[in-house]
């Protein structure tokens, strides 16, 4: 009977105990938590343009998280998201924005074709490196973050032409055939910076839902996944196999980049440092399990405690201290193995009577 | 109140929810016997044994110990009472010692509180010099063969103070001697005054060393007899609750034309050293070729060859006329053959996948199972459950994952998996390794009637009995090659063991 409600259950315990320590932060440092989380909720989800600022923030982690739980499932830990995810923005923007004119359906396709592209072959490389000479993808991933970020800085710096930037670190703005918001989104969502990312995410949730649930490609990543010598064994190739989910992976990672970039920012910037929706992507996927269903939820959580958090403030809460208590709340859900492990040994219990 | 038992175990119950596993069970053990407990896969041998070890609590019955009614809640508390287990899966770290694996966890200190080693080897010794357990206390356990780490295994529970030992099917992983050496070990334990329980499914492991032999059925304890008292045919029909033929029926072969063609074959193991040297053999449509042989005298390499897993150095591989020495292992199945693989949870099955999706791992991108690349879950289902139905696999249904069947019942599942193709040529490894006389007898028959319709037939096996029964020639591998092809009518256990070891017939 628990098990059935254990996949909602455990990340819900999560939530609540990193909520819990994220209080007793407040308290220790002589702040409110009630005020504090009260803050958070109305900032959240007391105006409309907040709630669109939220599915704003929501798309581009579904991708992200889609694009780990695909990897995770051929055993593949890919923690290259970040890299992955810049690619395709950057070449998504450099298309957009070396092709302003173009109708708007072709160019917006254009954009999503260049950055899955970018991200798969930023996904392949780590893939092929670990199948075919065994590499560890972990360590490969990391570094490729790195090379992937000033490779990218690079591209905007000295090869994006001269009348593409707005000053030294950053592109002008892409045509509004290009940007993924919309008149009637902004309309909506008194004028927040939703865009139709949002759309996309949900269409490639139902396609890797279907991808596993479905197909032999899904039933091939899943055996290789779960035991390479019995996928072997069954004629499958698990090489191939490794390769195609990380293409998948990455290009997945590099659409979410392409909504955050077109859909959130509008242009291509010189970054200091990796992509956060690559990571919190990964925490996205471990609070949901890796299910593709249940992703849209676990997102929807991070990005209303994104936009929340900035009203903590109010509460005169030091914004320090709510990132604090944001990632005892990612914390916890990295650590939810602790709760499966209660769940079990009090099931145990209960069966012993 | 005399103390005749060292251990009682009265009217044992164990429940897990609804299913009860040890259903008022009564063991007793004399001092200084070895006392098999004998039951099918899933009769409720291990736990009735881990409630020993302190590993499960009983819900009902008493446990006593020399007399004293014990409460045993933890390991730790079944080691101060003097017992302990010989697991079948052995709990070692390969890169410490023989030493280090033995004190790990109580180890002996000097007065400065470092580990004191040299004080720790010395007193191994002596224990291994008084049980005759050969082993080299400062070799790493990740060097030393099975039998060694097993050996190690006892003197961990000897170093604890253990005077009763339970062995959880310890013969299963081990070769004819590394058994024939534990048996003999075993017997100097008891004779030192050490109690033992055998954990077994072969009789003739009770046979030779076990005085009483208590048989489980499906939790119930059914009898407890002195062992000379009782036949095998007893025994047998006890565990399973119904009479057991041992000798596999079957009609005079009628072998055809040769399906599966080796010549010559070289294949390298892992660190590039031949395992396969120059191997030749044929096995034609009608007949079981059963190849005998020691553990790792290249049996593995072989079949990995053949159906495409490993690479062949040299030589050739023939499949119905087709040249397939470097074909890929699909292209292989898909010249009509089946390949049960040695280890079921290693090669045979995804343990997590459901039973269902594992009965497809043959046939998942072919119709009807798929088309277009989509899978059809409800062909997938209905073809398990016919299947499950068809080979009497039991469990709870087909959607549950296929850990959740026992051992007999996962092989009865790969064996299914792979006749059901009707392939022409079926390859089998140690088809019935760990499963208890019931599924043997099945499975074996199977082979039998795949051989009757006409198939070609591979088995390797390292059990000579299983040898001798199904094959209708032996083929014996010994350093990699075959080293005498014998008819089984015409052979003893005595020859086999002989050209198994490299020896040749007079």
């Amino acid at each position: 009977m628990l098990k059935k409600y254990e996949s909602i259950l455990i990340p819900l315990m999560a939530v609540l105990s990193g909520l819990l320590l994220g209080a007793v932060v407040m308290l220790v440092f002589g702040y409110d938590p009630i005020w504090g989380y009260e803050e958070l909720f109305y900032t959240a989800f007391g105006s409309v343009k907040n709630i669109g600022e939220i599915f704003r923030a929501v798309a581009p982690l579904v991708f992200t998280a889609l694009g780990f739980a695909v990897a995770s499932r051929a055993g593949f830990f890919n923690v290259g998201l970040s890299g992955q995810a810049l690619v395709g923005w950057v070449f998504a923007g450099w298309f957009a924005l070396a092709n302003p004119d173009m109708p708007r359906p072709i160019l917006i396709l254009g954009t999503v074709i260049v950055a899955m592209l970018a991200g798969g072959i930023a996904g392949a490389i780590p893939g092929f490196l670990r199948a075919f000479l065994g590499t560890s993808e972990v360590i490969v991933t990391i570094m490729m973050n790195y090379i992937l970020l000033y490779f990218s800085n690079h591209i905007i710096r000295d090869v994006f032409a001269d009348e593409l930037m707005k000053n030294t670190d950053s592109s002008i703005n892409v045509s509004a055939n290009a940007s993924y918001q919309t008149e009637w989104l902004r309309a909506l969502t008194d004028n927040s910076r939703m865009n139709i990312g949002i759309f996309f995410a949900l269409i490639a949730v139902f396609v890797i839902w279907f991808l596993f649930a479905k197909t032999t490609l899904g039933f091939e990543i899943r055996a290789a996944g779960l035991n390479p010598t019995a996928a072997d064994y069954a004629g499958m190739s698990t090489k191939r196999t490794i390769v195609l989910s990380m293409v998948i992976s990455g290009a997945l990672a590099g659409l979410g980049g392409a909504v955050q970039g077109l859909g959130t920012f509008q242009n291509v910037y010189i970054q200091s440092s990796n992509l956060d929706i690559g990571f919190n992507g990964m925490s996205v996927a471990l609070l949901a399990s890796n299910s593709p269903l249940g992703i849209p939820f676990a997102a929807f959580l991070f990005g209303a405690l994104q936009v929340g958090s900035s009203g903590m403030v109010r509460a005169q809460i030091p914004p320090e201290l709510v990132n604090v208590v944001t990632a005892s709340i990612i914390f916890f859900i990295g650590v939810k193995y602790i709760f499966e492990q209660l769940l079990k040994s009090k099931r145990f219990a209960k069966g012993g009577k | 109140m005399t103390h005749d038992y060292v251990i009682e175990m009265r009217d044992i119950t164990k429940r897990f929810g609804e299913f009860v596993a040890n259903d008022h069970i009564n063991l007793n053990v004399k001092k200084g016997e070895i006392h098999a407990l004998l039951g099918e896969n899933g009769a409720g041998k291990s736990t009735l044994m881990n409630m020993l070890a302190g590993l499960l609590e009983p819900t009902s019955g008493e446990i006593v110990i020399n007399g004293q009614s014990v409460t045993i809640e933890s390991p730790s508390k079944a080691a101060q009472l003097g017992i302990g287990m010989v697991h079948q899966h052995f709990m070692l770290v390969d890169a410490f010692t023989v030493t280090e694996n033995i004190i790990l966890g109580s180890e002996t200190t000097n007065a400065a509180g470092m580990i004191d080693l040299k004080k720790a080897t010395a007193e191994i010794t002596a224990l291994s010099k008084k049980y005759g357990l050969e082993v080299d206390p400062t070799a790493k356990v990740a060097d030393i063969s099975v039998g060694a780490q097993q050996r190690v295994e006892i003197l961990k529970t000897l170093y604890r103070g253990a005077d009763l030992l339970i062995f959880d099917e310890p013969t299963a992983v081990l070769t004819p001697d590394e058994i024939a050496e534990l048996l003999k070990i075993m017997k100097v334990l008891v004779a030192e005054g050490k109690s033992i329980v055998l954990i077994t499914h072969k009789l003739d492991e009770i046979r030779a060393v076990a005085d009483r032999v208590t048989v489980i059925r499906r939790g119930k304890s059914i009898e407890t007899v002195d062992v000379a008292g009782a036949t095998n045919d007893d025994l047998a029909e006890w565990m399973v609750g119904r009479s057991v033929s041992f000798k596999t029926e079957k009609i005079a072969p009628n072998p055809k034309e040769v399906v599966l063609s080796i010549e010559n074959l070289v294949v390298n193991e892992n660190r590039g050293i031949p395992a396969v040297k120059n191997l030749s053999l044929d096995v034609r449509a009608g007949e079981i070729v059963g190849i005998a042989g020691i553990d790792g005298n290249g049996q593995s390499e072989l079949i990995q060859a053949i159906t495409g897993l490993r690479r062949a150095k040299s030589g050739k591989i023939t499949i119905k006329g087709v040249d397939v020495t470097h074909y890929s292992p699909r292209k292989i199945t898909e010249l009509s053959v089946g390949h049960v693989p040695e280890d079921r949870h290693r090669d045979g099955m995804i343990l997590d996948m459901t039973v269902a999706e594992n009965f497809a791992l043959q046939t998942y991108y072919k119709e009807p199972i798929s088309k277009n690349g989509i899978l059809n879950y409800s062909k997938i289902n209905e073809k398990a459950r016919q299947l499950m139905e068809e080979f009497d696999v039991r469990g709870a249904g087909e959607l549950i994952p296929g850990k959740s069947l026992s051992g007999g019942n996962q092989q009865k599942a790969v064996i299914a998996r792979e006749i059901d193709r009707d392939p022409d040529l079926l390859i089998v490894s140690q088809p019935t390794r760990g499963l208890d006389v019931g599924a043997i007898e099945y499975i074996r028959k199977r082979l039998i009637a795949e051989r009757d319709k006409g198939k070609a037939v591979l088995v390797v096996s390292f059990e000579l009995d299983e040898i001798l029964d199904v094959s209708d020639r032996i083929a014996v591998i010994h350093d990699g090659s075959i080293h005498g092809i014998v008819l089984p009518a015409e052979t003893t256990k005595q020859e086999l063991g002989m050209l198994m070891a490299g020896g040749h017939l007079k």
